[in-house]
């Protein structure tokens, strides 16, 4: 499958946190085609291994890209049949105004979040924005026809197709971090081509956007040698101060930090530098928001990487990224899995 | 379908060709006399020897944007043709002719501090990313003045209903399309007018030139029919049949005219209401002041969250209408004088 199609279909997928299943259905399948074998784990976690080449001990590194999306959720149906709902993740309440969405309920009903219009608006109440209490999705059904097809607890998506703007540029919802599953992908179908004694993990985990869970329990269940995070970073943007972003289309942003082994840091950039890939350094002096600030305190603790995929309109339904940087950050992460070897990884130790 | 293609046609304020080329073509085989004008109006003309001449008007225009500015880093700016700033965040849109797909994208929410999400973000900090990295690349794509729709679809909804973008007014329009594919007896103008959204300018026109003795106008108007939202303050009620106007900021209705249609509406058992709200104005402000003056009515379909990306409508209301405005044209036929 091409890594453009694969990422389609899986921000056309639903996965709101703790609701993984039809996305990690597909990835499922998808990774089965590159990985010796894909198993799930309790928390939902999608693992693929890709085994190295040679006998005996092999190094192992984890690969995490997180599948779930942020959302809303139904807690209430109320005496007219309209839906009030909470946030699942960090939505920002203006993004939700006029938007269609989807309420997967026993089937998937399509709702509409609407706004009072103009001409019937205070002049007051323009100039703010609409608090998301004060929000109702509507389903234009009757109450009774609701009740039996939506309950409380119900997760709810924004109706969005993926677009493609120009050639290189695609933007849905879901980008985050979809785009991290697809450039795992990526560099899986890379590594096809490449020798490596690592096995490789390639995990879609769950639950990020809630507490960084299923990462959490997916790293102690793989006990990697090496930990490497893929997320999306702030694409640069204007009304963002620069030294915030990375720019789009020049490939993966490479964090460095506390969170980050430097030794693994040291050996992904001179890979870049070797093979001409572009990227852009980011320093996070403490926690990076991501998977990664949970697996490097997994059990006796896991030696780190993280590279992110610049993402305009991060937590929008039209989040932003390049093929470009999906592709150059598949084939770094290739190319640096085939440099590892067992020296490397003891010297992880001591340093 | 088609409301479908109608609600789905390119056409904000001042660019409604396309919208005027799906009416064309789906009336061909009922209209035969044609008059177009300066503005872009299209009226479809049904003479006839005696009998009041009778305009029925729906405006083709919807709400949109213009491109006015490209930046360095390819970004497109615009101005707003009759939208709240709050409604454009986080949309998909589709720019020009080619439709060239784009997305209204706003500071993610990482970025921002609490105070900033209680506030409106001014459709002057917002821009159109089209995925161009250059001014130039951009401008290969798009031009200064291109006009800007949302990428909605239309599609069914609910029990009995449909959503899509601009059935203010395009479900007036396809009412009209329908009432315009029976024959009558009296002389009917058909007028699918333009630059209703930036001032009721294309109606005035048309009514000058079509010189009607009666007017009705076709709209679809404001519902708000939630919960929590006051029951005087719904202005329409979703299923309660065509909205019959009193009075809106533009015109007050003809009082004849309106008796009337609430005669036939009761006789036939054909559901209708009286619209609750006065704010909004509409083509009948114009047409009403045509020439030495027309005798005008109002007559709207219920759509709940107008002039946004997304709306809904029941499809009763929009069948009632066409049903009452059909009835009407027939108790003109027999006679009627205002």
């Amino acid at each position: 499958m091409q890594t453009r199609d694969f990422l389609r279909q899986m921000v056309e997928a639903t996965g709101v946190s703790g609701s993984e299943c039809q996305v990690a259905d597909l990835v499922s399948q998808v990774y089965g085609e590159v990985c010796d074998e894909v198993q799930r784990d309790v928390l939902g976690n999608v693992i693929g291994l890709k085994r190295g080449e040679g006998a005996g001990k092999r190094p192992t590194i984890m690969l995490a890209g997180h599948m779930d999306e942020i959302g809303l959720m139904i807690t209430k149906i109320d005496e007219k049949g309209f839906l009030k709902f909470t946030q699942v993740g960090g939505v920002d309440q203006r993004t939700l105004v006029s938007q269609e969405v989807i309420v997967h309920g026993r089937e998937d009903v399509i709702g509409i979040i609407g706004l009072k219009p103009p001409h019937l608006m205070s002049p007051e109440d323009r100039g703010k924005a609409v608090p998301m209490q004060g929000l109702l999705i509507d389903v234009g059904l009757p109450v009774e026809r609701v009740r039996e097809l939506i309950s409380v607890g119900d997760v709810v998506t924004v109706n969005r197709s993926f677009m493609e703007l120009g050639s290189d540029i695609v933007s849905c919802k879901a980008m985050d971090d979809r785009a991290a599953v697809a450039v795992i992908y990526e560099c899986l179908s890379e590594l096809k081509k490449l020798r490596h004694t690592a096995d490789v993990y390639a995990v879609a985990t769950t639950q990020e956007e809630v507490g960084l869970r299923g990462a959490t329990v997916s790293t102690y269940g793989i006990n990697p040698d090496i930990g490497i995070a893929l997320d999306v970073c702030h694409g640069a943007m204007p009304g963002v101060p620069e030294q915030d972003t990375a720019p789009m289309g020049n490939g993966p942003s490479i964090a460095f930090g506390a969170n980050i082994h430097p030794k693994v840091f040291e050996q992904v950039t001179k890979i870049a530098k070797e093979y001409n890939i572009s990227y852009t350094p980011r320093p996070v002096p403490a926690g990076t928001g991501t998977d990664l600030w949970a697996m490097q305190v997994v059990r006796a603790g896991i030696p780190t990487a993280l590279l992110s995929i610049p993402s305009r309109y991060m937590h929008t339904s039209v989040e932003t990224v390049s093929m470009t940087d999906v592709k150059l950050m598949g084939r770094l992460l290739a190319l640096f899995i085939a440099s590892v070897d067992a020296a490397f990884v003891e010297g992880l130790l001591c340093y | 379908m088609l409301l479908k293609k109608l609600s789905e046609a390119f056409g904000p304020s001042g660019y409604e060709q396309e919208v005027r080329a799906v009416l064309e073509e789906d009336l061909k085989d009922y209209v035969s006399q044609w008059q177009r004008d300066a503005l872009g109006n299209l009226i479809a003309c049904k003479p006839a020897a005696t009998g009041p001449r009778v305009m029925i008007a729906a405006h083709m225009d919807e709400v949109g944007l213009m491109i006015n500015y490209v930046d360095d880093a390819g970004l497109l700016h615009f101005r707003e043709i009759g939208l709240d700033d709050r409604v454009l965040v986080s949309k998909p849109v589709l720019i020009g002719k080619q439709r060239i797909p784009g997305v209204i994208g706003a500071k993610a929410i990482h970025l921002q501090k609490p105070d900033e999400r209680k506030q409106v973000i001014p459709s002057r900090s917002l821009f159109i990313d089209i995925g161009a990295k250059t001014k130039e690349e951009a401008l290969e794509r798009v031009k200064i003045g291109d006009y800007v729709i949302f990428a909605t679809k239309f599609g069914e909804f609910g029990t009995g209903m449909v959503k899509g973008k601009a059935f203010d007014d395009r479900s007036g329009c396809y009412a009209l399309a329908e009432i315009l594919k029976e024959d009558y007896s009296i002389p009917l103008y058909g007028a699918f007018t333009v630059q209703e959204e930036v001032g009721l300018r294309g109606a005035g026109v048309a009514g000058y030139a079509i010189a009607p003795d009666l007017a009705i106008v076709l709209e679809g108007t404001t519902c708000h029919d939630l919960s929590g939202a006051d029951e005087h303050a719904y202005s329409t009620v979703l299923g309660g049949g065509p909205a019959i106007s009193f009075m809106d900021s533009s015109s007050i209705g003809n009082k004849a005219l309106i008796h009337e249609l609430v005669r036939i509406a009761e006789e036939n058992n054909i559901p209708y209401q009286l619209k609750r709200s006065v704010t909004g104005g509409n083509d009948a402000g114009r047409i009403s002041l045509s020439r030495t003056g027309v005798p005008a009515v109002v007559i709207s379909i219920p759509c709940r969250y107008i002039h946004s990306p997304v709306s809904a409508l029941k499809l009763s209301d929009l069948e009632h209408t066409i049903s009452l405005v059909k009835l009407f044209l027939r108790s003109v036929e027999g006679g009627f004088r205002v």
